[in-house]
């Protein structure tokens, strides 16, 4: 289908999508997916979760408190346990780049090495310290522990810099020329700060840090709720949450950044999450409906809406899908929900923000402690797995709108993907293996949140005295 | 030029990955065969002890060796995934439930659930080295033509010195383990642990060498190519980790510990560079070579900029991650 520019022969590559079947791409696809999904999750608490655990301990040093540094030793338990998952899952994520799509990275590998070289530093930084930080606790004085867990942060969130910058690209493929096919003049600057890399990684980042606060706050929030009320469980509630209110205002800001990027950049992408056939002024705002052969059916139609969204003038021109083959057409349906839903989601967040706001504002003039009744909390409680929700939807926004595409515009996943059979047989086994993974992380951060609240390291009897290779 | 740093620098990763990570993975052979919950206990705590604030960061070596070779050689990364996807889909489920279920093995308080996260643990830890042995053993032998999925996805890894790749991976990451364990028991004051992998260092390392020895006829008849490189121009090489690895032996008799772990891991980094040597300038044998195959020197230049830069800032923080457990380690004594 999909061939148009890449026509060329470049023998070291070559062209496989004639030996593709339909159900080992749509195998390939949904590992990929799934993968991703999952890794996301964890991703995004590795980022978050150190920055809150130093809030604690900091919190913890400067008032001497107990239940601040107890909070910061389970927070960094729970740490070390995602961390190691997060490594693991990331790296089945390079070995898949090449075992399901190696025709996007025999062509396209050394345009977009350069991103996941920094990115390998700064994980290898990221890890270092995380050994460091983990099992020294007692050996290192307060403060220099607490710096110590500087560079984790700073690593983490530049990690996710650098792997957002990569799939950026794959949405504004930039620094190379094709000639006949091959790849030359490539500029791998250029390729990783191409114009999608600013809002994408800006929302990506912002993301991870409300997704770790929100799920850690929402911990807390069911505690709570059942009558754990103390020092300790208020401050494992208000430490994530305020950071998770405090991000999600700008998060709506630069969400509306990324979705105009859209409708410069990649209109059909914008139509698709709009739900746009077509091209014209005074276009609506569609929320919810399906997809029908002439636009969206049974939805929620502003007037004007996305016209006035996009250019603030009801005559603004808003390209639709019309402009492009059906061939090329991202599922519309699945995209405009995930959109619609991912912005539901974040105004949830904001309300439950601006009632933190409230509250907040009403004990100055009150006095006491901040008042937390049980609807707030139970919206809390809800928050955090809406705001994983919110991160899928999201990522599938981003992922399923480029479809057809693996590379926008120059390389669709037919012509990437692996021709060798059996692939479906890989998905398969790789389903086993995250669903054992998944139960297993979950039984093990339930029995971590679960266990007796001793103040100690998990590591610092067991390791003691013990050398390094 | 530049493409021969890059893969200079690759190679470097790789065996970095090899005395680091392999000996990570040979832990975990040694844990499979501590035997019982209770009878294994003492030489289960040494091993989760030594590489429990280090596996992660030796993993990263494995990364830096992928992103290397999609980055300077993408022709060839593509050839390699997608011919052997079968093994290295398996190596990366071994990498998944190694890491993973150490973690949750440390996490967790039961014996039930030690033992089965213990049980997964180990068990990856034997298969992931022996698929990512039999990728080796496949590229070694010149069967990953270019192109995507090109050659023979089963008989691609099971072949004779695929099988000789992964068995010989599996030892030689179990002896190096027990070396460096011998060591570490050793500066623990447990002389009994020190001497029971004493006996499992000698014994893996005649293993390897037996191994390396029917290898020769293995590869003589299967992979030309290589053997020719190796009994010539890598020949050197291929001397110095027998020699090394000999020396190794005789020094773990003395109880010479520290220098015992260089001599392993000579013998284990020499055998590698000699693979290299052997099969230089072909990538792909047969077909591809380093040139061919090579990124844009814009693309070659930019990576080893970085990690130059990178190395910068890692030394250093690989030396504070050592340094603070060997401090620790000494604060300890001297409180005893």
């Amino acid at each position: 289908m999909t061939h148009t520019v890449l026509t060329g022969p470049w023998v070291l590559v070559g062209y496989a999508a004639d030996r593709v079947s339909e159900g080992d791409l749509a195998a390939a696809r949904a590992q990929m997916g799934f993968s991703l999904a999952w890794h996301i999750i964890v991703a995004c608490l590795g980022v978050g979760l150190p920055a809150l655990t130093l809030l604690a301990e900091w919190y913890g040093i400067r008032t001497g408190s107990p239940a601040y540094r107890l909070l910061a030793r389970r927070w960094a338990r729970a740490m070390g346990v995602l961390f190691a998952v997060g490594a693991v899952s990331g790296t089945i994520l390079s070995f898949e780049m090449g075992l399901l799509w190696p025709g996007l990275m025999g062509r396209f590998g050394q345009v977009i090495g350069l991103p996941f070289a920094l990115e390998g530093i700064a994980f290898f930084i990221e890890a270092i310290f995380l050994g460091i930080y983990l099992y020294a606790w007692d050996r290192l004085p307060p403060r220099r522990h607490l710096l110590i867990g500087l560079p984790i942060v700073i690593a983490g969130t530049a990690s996710a810099f650098f792997v957002v910058c990569a799939n950026a690209w794959m949405n504004q493929p930039r620094g190379f020329t094709l000639r006949e096919g091959e790849v030359v003049d490539v500029d791998p600057w250029a390729a990783m700060l191409n114009p999608a890399s600013p809002p994408q990684t800006v929302h990506m980042i912002l993301a991870a840090f409300m997704v770790a606060s929100f799920l850690t706050a929402a911990v807390y929030a069911v505690a709570m709720l059942r009558g754990r009320r103390d020092t300790y469980h208020r401050a494992g509630f208000f430490i994530p949450f305020t950071l998770g209110a405090i991000v999600t205002p700008f998060q709506i800001v630069v969400g509306d950044w990324a979705a105009r990027f859209l409708a410069d950049y990649q209109p059909t992408k914008l139509a698709a999450v709009e739900g746009v056939y077509r091209t014209g002024s005074h276009v609506p705002l569609t929320i919810g409906g399906v997809a029908g052969d002439n636009g969206l059916k049974y939805g929620l139609e502003i007037p004007n809406g996305l016209s006035l969204l996009i250019g603030y003038r009801p005559d603004t021109v808003v390209q639709g899908l019309d402009r492009v083959p059906p061939a090329q057409h991202p599922p519309v349906t699945g995209v405009h929900w995930a959109f619609d839903l991912m912005v539901a989601v974040g105004f949830f967040l904001l309300a439950l923000g601006v009632w933190l706001l409230w509250a907040w504002w009403r004990r100055r003039r009150t006095g006491g402690e901040l008042s937390t009744p049980r609807l707030f909390l139970a919206l809390a409680a809800i928050g955090g797995p809406a705001a994983v929700v919110a991160l899928e939807c999201g990522w599938t926004v981003t992922e399923l709108g480029r479809q057809p595409w693996i590379v926008w515009g120059l390389m669709s996943v037919r012509d990437a993907v692996n021709p060798a059979p059996g692939l479906m047989t890989g998905l398969w086994l790789v389903l086993v293996v995250y669903a054992a993974m998944t139960v297993a992380t979950v039984y093990v951060l339930r029995r971590l949140a679960r266990g007796t609240p001793v103040p100690r390291a998990p590591q610092e009897e067991d390791v003691t005295g013990y050398p390094v290779v | 030029m530049l493409a021969d740093a890059a893969l200079t620098v690759m190679w470097v990763g790789l065996t970095c990955y090899a005395l680091f990570g392999g000996a990570d993975f040979g832990a975990g052979v040694w844990d499979l065969l501590a035997g019982g919950a209770e009878h294994g206990r003492a030489r289960r705590e040494l091993i989760e002890h030594s590489i429990g604030p280090v596996w992660e960061a030796n993993h990263v070596w494995l990364i830096f060796v992928v992103v290397m070779l999609w980055s300077a050689f993408s022709p060839v990364f593509a050839a390699v995934m997608s011919t052997l996807y079968i093994p290295l889909t398996l190596a990366a489920l071994g990498i998944i439930a190694r890491g993973a279920a150490f973690a949750f093995r440390k996490a967790s308080t039961e014996l039930w659930q030690q033992r089965l996260f213990g049980a997964c643990f180990a068990l990856s830890s034997l298969l992931t080295p022996f698929f990512l042995g039999t990728v080796a053993g496949g590229v070694a032998s010149g069967r990953v033509p270019p192109g995507l999925a090109e050659g023979d996805v089963v008989t691609g890894w099971l072949n004779p010195t695929s099988l000789l790749g992964g068995l010989l991976a599996v030892v030689t990451c179990a002896h190096l383990a027990a070396v460096y364990l011998c060591a570490d028991a050793h500066r623990e004051g447990r002389p009994e642990l020190a001497a029971a992998f004493t006996r499992d260092a000698v014994v893996s390392g005649l293993v390897a060498g037996a191994v390396a020895l029917a290898g020769i006829a293995v590869l003589n008849a299967d992979a030309p190519e290589l053997f020719h490189g190796l009994t010539h121009r890598a020949l050197p090489l291929v001397i110095t980790s027998a020699a090394a690895g000999l020396t190794g032996l005789g020094l773990l008799a003395r109880k010479r510990f520290v220098a015992a772990r260089a001599a392993a891991a000579l013998a284990v980094a020499a055998i590698l560079w000699a693979w290299g040597a052997a099969q230089y300038p072909a990538l792909l044998v047969g077909s591809t070579t380093v040139t061919e195959a090579a990124a844009s020197a814009s693309v070659l230049s930019a990576v080893l900029v970085v990690l130059g830069v990178g190395a910068v800032v890692l030394v250093p923080s690989l030396w504070l991650l050592y340094a603070t457990f060997q401090r620790g380690a000494v604060d300890q004594h001297s409180s005893r």
